[in-house]
């Protein structure tokens, strides 16, 4: 648009820019600087790293200290592991639960789309912490499974599920699982169905046709889908923290604990660091999809 | 794309939507049983829901959260709005691959990476300005950062499927780029700015993890209560509130979802009938 003068632009681009930077993007500067302080018994609880030198210039006091406990402590590593693995798995029965919920519903008329899809909106809409909740009356000892296993006779004491890692796993596909299939819907529904009927008639089984078409043609929605499930799964605190147990020890419950338990504010902050500097790979193939995406 | 589904797909697609609805529906038989205990049915009951009108905590908190939310979404909604339209109609400016990633990444970031570094610079910042004190005021800040992302992405869309030449043609016809705009594009994304407010809404009344980062002494919203609850283990009065919660909120989308089609096709007809209208006019004679 010609018309619009810079001065103008820049009233509309100006607000959510400079919003964002001072309060998204600032404030890792400012962890990464507390992550080089030391803990201090005063309000805000930890060093300056800047002080004032008795020649009157500046010093700058930086502590490495906290990113060699990381690697000292066991805890740490073990937790970065474990989140990343959890995350894995469970973004990978995500997709392989999720995909062909996206493609049922793509291949599904029209006036059945729109509700299946509202059926899959709806929970992401209802709140994340009440449905998290609402899984513990599923799977804790005298919950819903085990009362119907034990009648049927399938069992004969219940199951131990809360407290585990197995109820990390189930929350977090629970809860993921509809940002896996909207974006899998998404790719599944803008696919040219002629290039299948092509290959159809060029006598390619239903198989090879999906390997060798479908798949490729929804590796975006795959990517998108996978990343919007696997980076938050790693950095998750209410799962782990409402239905595990004392060995899911997951990154997101570490950081709570130092922060809230053991007031450590520049240990937490260098485990945020840590965690990020993890995560970059992922958010970088996150991000670069999405400049692509809004590109064209 | 009509055909024959295959028993397997529908199998995982019904099994998909049991995983996502049974422990709701669960929750809510719950919620009428008359019984304090979690596992045994003492039969119907509204009791829970009676004692909560008088569970003063739980009122404060969820009046903070509301007051919250509606302050937060409202101020994404307009940042969002903005940063849509420089994203969709400005091809090229300084920042502009900093915003991309900006309203992207909030999406994935795991809160609390991002509540704690927002806290860090919340106390930085009250070192330096005595301002803002944790409370009110920096949970609003830190749910309008993450909800502006998802405003951003759902304006975006809509505004990209927006046909400009309308706007264009009013131009011509002598409007600014401004009124052309409102008089224009506005009604036609006004359904997006609304949804996203909606979703908004109800992601800051539901957001745990940030704000009990940000927030300050004698500042708990309805999930930190909640939380705080939970934590010792199922309790029944909890359920009827979950079941209040899930059930308004799923009301209000699917109402709000019902009366955005209504108005959409309204739209649509009044389009056509003007087209028809106007080829009737100005249709050869003969």
């Amino acid at each position: 648009m010609k018309s619009h003068g810079r001065p103008g632009r820049w009233l509309i681009i100006l607000p959510p820019l400079l919003f964002l930077l001072v309060f998204f993007l600032v404030p890792f500067g400012f962890a990464l600087k507390i992550s080089f302080a030391e803990v201090a018994a005063r309000v805000p609880p930890f060093t300056d790293i800047l002080t004032r030198a008795p020649d009157h210039g500046l010093q700058l006091t930086l502590s490495p200290a906290n990113y060699q406990y990381l690697f000292s402590d066991e805890v740490y590593g073990y937790a970065y592991l474990y989140s990343l693995r959890t995350a894995f798995f469970s973004t990978l029965i995500c997709l392989a639960l999720g995909y062909p919920m996206a493609y049922a519903i793509a291949r599904a008329p029209k006036s059945t789309q729109n509700i299946l899809l509202l059926v899959i909106i709806l929970p992401f809409w209802t709140s994340f912490l009440l449905r998290v909740y609402a899984l513990e009356g599923i799977i804790r000892d005298n919950g819903l499974l085990n009362t119907l296993l034990l009648h049927l006779g399938l069992i004969h004491e219940p199951l131990k599920i809360m407290r585990t890692s197995l109820a990390v796993y189930l929350g977090i596909i629970y809860s993921y699982l509809p940002f896996m299939v909207l974006p899998l819907f998404a790719t599944l529904e803008k696919l040219d169905h002629t290039l299948l009927e092509a290959a159809a008639d060029l006598g390619s089984p239903p198989w090879r046709t999906f390997v060798d078409i479908t798949l490729p043609l929804s590796l975006p929605g795959v990517i998108a889908g996978s990343m919007l499930v696997f980076i938050p799964a790693v950095g998750e605190f209410v799962i782990p923290s409402l239905l595990g147990g004392p060995d899911t020890l997951m990154i997101g419950r570490v950081l709570w604990d130092e922060f809230f338990g053991n007031h450590d504010w520049p240990v937490a902050s260098a485990v945020a660091i840590a965690f990020l500097v993890l995560l970059a790979g992922p958010i970088a193939i996150y991000q670069y999809y999405n400049v692509k995406q809004a590109e064209g | 794309m009509e055909r024959r589904h295959s028993p397997l797909l529908l199998t995982i697609l019904c099994l998909g939507i049991a995983i996502l609805y049974l422990p709701i529906v669960v929750l809510i038989t719950y919620s009428f049983n008359a019984s304090p205990l979690v596992n045994v049915w003492g039969g119907f009951s509204t009791q829970w829901y009676s004692q909560l009108i008088h569970n003063r905590q739980l009122l404060q908190a969820a009046l903070l959260s509301l007051e919250v939310a509606v302050t937060a979404s409202s101020i994404a909604v307009i940042l969002g709005t903005l940063a849509a339209i420089a994203l969709v109609r400005f091809a090229r400016f300084r920042g502009r691959l900093l915003l991309i990633a900006m309203v992207n990444a909030p999406l994935v970031m795991p809160e609390i990476i991002t509540g704690i570094t927002q806290l860090l610079l919340f106390v930085s910042m009250v070192q330096m300005f005595s301002w803002p004190h944790r409370g009110f005021t920096t949970i609003v800040i830190s749910h309008v950062a993450f909800c502006t992302a998802y405003a951003t992405v759902t304006v975006q869309s809509r505004l990209q499927s927006a046909d400009q030449s309308l706007e264009e043609a009013a131009m011509d016809l002598g409007s600014g780029p401004a009124r052309a705009f409102m008089e224009v594009t506005l009604p036609i994304i006004a359904p997006a700015l609304l949804s996203s407010w909606l979703l908004n809404f109800t992601l800051s009344l539901d957001d745990l993890v940030i704000s009990s980062f940000v927030s300050g002494p004698g500042a708990s919203t309805l999930p930190m209560v909640i939380y705080s609850k939970v934590k010792l283990g199922v309790s029944p009065d909890i359920n009827a509130l979950a079941s209040l919660i899930i059930c308004a909120v799923g009301g209000c989308v699917i109402i709000a979802g019902y009366v955005m089609r209504r108005a959409e096709r309204q739209r649509e007809l009044e389009a056509f009938n003007a087209n028809q209208a106007y080829t009737a006019d100005h249709a050869p004679p003969g």
